[in-house]
């Protein structure tokens, strides 16, 4: 019989970290990878057309503004530690009140963000064609930006179902950390997205 | 007492109640939606079988059409009154027939029944867990995986049919939608849809396997006492995680260029059915970048299982431990490893730098190192060993046999100058279906009459099982052996009729025989299958350990 009792799929385990937090590091290895793939792509395709690729972005407004979304998102990622800090010390409250707070970051971030594209294609930018010049910076940008701002929405949701998880009392201090890496992940990616293709398309 | 006190004492685990937990109530929760590593393992196989046929069925149809490309069928024009009005199969019906055949057998076959089908089903087993360390994800994959399956499959009845790309969907016919040809506009969408799906699936997959191999093993089950079997599933899983993280993004950006007039892939100047496209700025090698990163370890996710199999299976049936055990499991990761480095090798003639091509080139070669040092192990665990014949053990050595076949003519086609040659030719073919095809089906033979007493509690029949083994054994070869041989007289692949080509006229008799060894084999798999279904409900009970295996999963007594 003992060949079954060895182990459950309960959350502990003989190496130390639990299955949640392993899954959710093995997804993140295996998205860092998408998003890699679309970064390798991005500049395949910009070195391909190096002599039309445009760089439309002002300074101002546009890269202030991005710089202030960047703001956001990243404070989202601080006041997750304090979320995932106070579930450790036992404090559901507070706990819950931290996820609260990043997920209205991480929801204005998307607002902002929504915002920036609405200014994006009224100037007639889209992913087929731009008035700057080659048509896949379009592709590329709403592409990428795209796929992560799904990610941020998904991750506000996620976050939602955690935080009800916490109040109720159902997660765990493991439950919040899975959450908590899925977060500080979607922010890290934001830092690859933002230099490359917001700061190396500002106008010289 | 909590599992975790459990794994901190170490040893103290045989104390402990077994967990087999009751099957849940309802046919439904237990048969369908079951989060059962062993009802999922079976589903993935079902599924896998009848997905086999299919591409079987599709891929006779094609030899038949190419002996007499003019033969009228009269059922064939009530299956597809356009792809063979008048009973004569079109050119661009072949292409659909050979497109969706390739796609069918490498993912829902090949990918999945090594990994999904008898992982999902023996991993836990061997490593003594519960289940896969998240069930319902678990869950989640099969049925992604069968939804996928029938968006693939629902490209048949569409208007225009399957699409004609191959299973690598080459840009850019595959990117600007129906002028292309028949098949590529809703065809096309759903098989890209279908692939996404695939790459979703299998992503989930492959984290719950490593999840499941680094959390959940017995806390005296290190990993270097691991059978290798667990060692196929887990580096396969490692591969999943990696590759098909690439290619699912690949697919979406081909679904932008076709839907959202996107460009990644299509440059400009495209004249298409004579009509002048309107893309510019990307370019078709940038997907074939995409999809080998991709499709090269994908080769690999088909066989690595597979040697795991015949390992244990060979150690097994020679009455032997495996020979080189540390080299074994030192050369899967080196094989999985350097699968993410030789991508290029399939671009040989798409233009590429000399000098990446001769690091693609030598990569690809040294690939062969840890494939000698496995087939080496093989042989050196069947040196001196007490041999016992059975059908496993025939189909593991047949598997053996046919990846020594076909990775010596990989060494040629590693080769720039010699794939310059080849490439696109029936050699190609030939190659890709002894070692990537047939091996990995030799060795899903080989798991399944092995494990079949484990998973359905009797016995296969051995008299079948062994005409099976040398029906298909003698059968693949007179198959796929001529192919090399028409591939260097210099028979292009992909064409429905070789009538216009003079110089391929004396090959009509080698496409002959080739077809008829096709149909034979062909029909020695009904036999298979009669003996799986007929041995499922009458065939002998089987005893708790029928081949004296040493693995877990035959001390367990779960079976479902």
């Amino acid at each position: 019989m003992s060949i079954h009792a060895a182990a459950t799929h309960a959350s502990s385990s003989p190496f130390g970290i639990g299955s949640k937090k392993f899954g959710m590091w093995l997804f993140i290895v295996s998205d860092a990878l998408t998003f890699a793939t679309l970064l390798v792509c991005y500049a395949y395709v910009r070195m391909a057309n190096a002599e039309s690729w445009p760089v439309p972005f002002a300074f101002s407004p546009s890269v202030l503004f991005s710089t202030g979304m960047t703001l956001v998102l990243l404070s989202s990622s601080l006041t997750m530690v304090f979320g995932v800090h106070a579930m450790q010390h036992g404090d559901r409250g507070r706990a819950v009140r931290w996820i609260l707070l990043t997920m209205m970051g991480g929801a204005a971030f998307v607002v902002l963000h929504l915002t920036e594209w609405r200014h994006l294609i009224s100037q007639g930018m889209t992913p087929a064609a731009n008035p700057w010049g080659s048509p896949v910076f379009g592709a590329a940008f709403f592409g990428i930006t795209g796929l992560h701002m799904l990610h941020v929405t998904i991750g506000v949701v996620y976050l939602g179902i955690t935080a009800a998880g916490v109040g109720r009392g159902r997660f765990t201090e493991e439950d919040v950390e899975a959450s908590g890496l899925y977060w500080h992940f979607v922010d890290l990616v934001w830092m690859f997205v933002f230099p490359l293709l917001y700061l190396m398309s500002v106008k010289p | 007492m909590a599992a975790g006190d459990l794994a901190a004492t170490g040893r103290d685990y045989g104390s402990r109640e077994p967990v087999v937990a009751a099957p849940p109530p309802g046919f439904v929760r237990r048969w369908i939606f079951s989060t059962d590593h062993k009802v999922i393992g079976k589903q993935y196989y079902f599924l896998a079988l009848f997905a086999a046929f299919l591409g079987m069925a599709l891929s006779l149809l094609m030899r038949w059409h190419l002996i007499d490309p003019d033969r009228k069928i009269a059922w064939l024009e009530k299956l597809w009154p356009e792809g063979a009005a008048g009973g004569i199969m079109t050119p661009e019906l072949y292409l659909s027939l050979m497109t969706m055949h390739g796609t069918i057998m490498v993912f829902f076959v090949l990918t999945t029944v090594p990994q999904s089908g008898f992982g999902n089903y023996f991993l836990p087993l061997q490593i003594g867990a519960d289940d896969m360390a998240f069930p319902r994800l678990n869950m989640a994959s099969f049925w992604t995986t069968f939804v996928s399956f029938l968006v693939l499959i629902a490209a048949f009845v569409v208007p225009g049919g399957a699409p004609l790309g191959g299973w690598t969907a080459y840009p850019p016919l595959s990117g600007v939608g129906a002028i292309a040809g028949p098949g590529m506009g809703l065809g096309m969408d759903l098989w890209i849809v279908s692939i996404a799906l695939f790459c979703i699936a299998s992503l989930m997959g492959a984290i719950n396997f490593v999840a499941t191999l680094v959390d959940l093993r017995a806390p005296s089950l290190g990993l270097m006492q691991l059978p290798l079997t667990c060692w196929g599933w887990f580096t396969t899983a490692m591969i999943s995680l990696l590759a098909f993280a690439v290619l699912l993004p690949g697919g979406v950006l081909l679904l932008m260029d076709r839907n959202l007039g996107t460009s990644f892939f299509l440059p400009a100047g495209l004249v298409v059915s004579d009509r002048a496209l309107q893309h510019s700025g990307g370019s078709p090698i940038l997907w074939q970048h995409l999809f080998w990163f991709f499709g090269h370890p994908e080769v690999y996710i088909a066989i690595l299982p597979g040697m795991g199999f015949v390992s244990t299976i060979l150690s097994t049936f020679a009455r032997k431990p495996i020979f080189g055990y540390r080299a074994m499991v030192y050369a899967m990761v080196a094989i999985a490893a350097l699968g993410f480095l030789v991508w290029g090798h399939h671009m040989f003639v798409s233009g590429m730098n000399p000098y990446s091509a001769i690091a693609f080139s030598l990569i690809t070669m040294t690939v062969g190192v840890p494939s000698a040092i496995k087939t080496f192990n093989w042989v050196g665990t069947l040196w001196g060993g007490k041999l016992w014949i059975t059908t496993p053990s025939l189909f593991a050595l047949g598997f053996v046999s046919l990846f020594v076949s076909g990775g010596i003519t990989g060494i040629l086609l590693g080769q720039p100058a010699m794939d310059m040659y080849f490439h696109d030719t029936y050699f190609v073919v030939g190659h890709f279906h002894l070692i990537m095809g047939v091996a990995a089906v030799f060795a899903m033979f080989a798991g399944t009459y092995y494990w079949f007493p484990k998973m359905f509690g009797r016995m296969m029949n051995e008299t079948l099982g062994k005409a099976h083994f040398l029906v298909t054994f003698l059968g693949v070869y007179a198959i796929f052996v001529p192919m090399h041989i028409a591939g260097i007289v210099g028979n292009p692949r992909r064409y429905p009729d070789f009538k216009e080509f003079e110089f391929l006229a004396d090959l009509k008799f080698l496409h002959t025989m080739m077809t008829h060894a096709a149909m034979s084999t062909a029909a020695i798999q009904l036999v298979f299958l009669f003996n799986l279904f007929w041995s499922m409900y009458r065939g002998s009970v089987a005893p708790a350990n029928p081949w004296h295996a040493t693995t877990r999963e035959w001390s367990s007594d779960e079976y479902e």
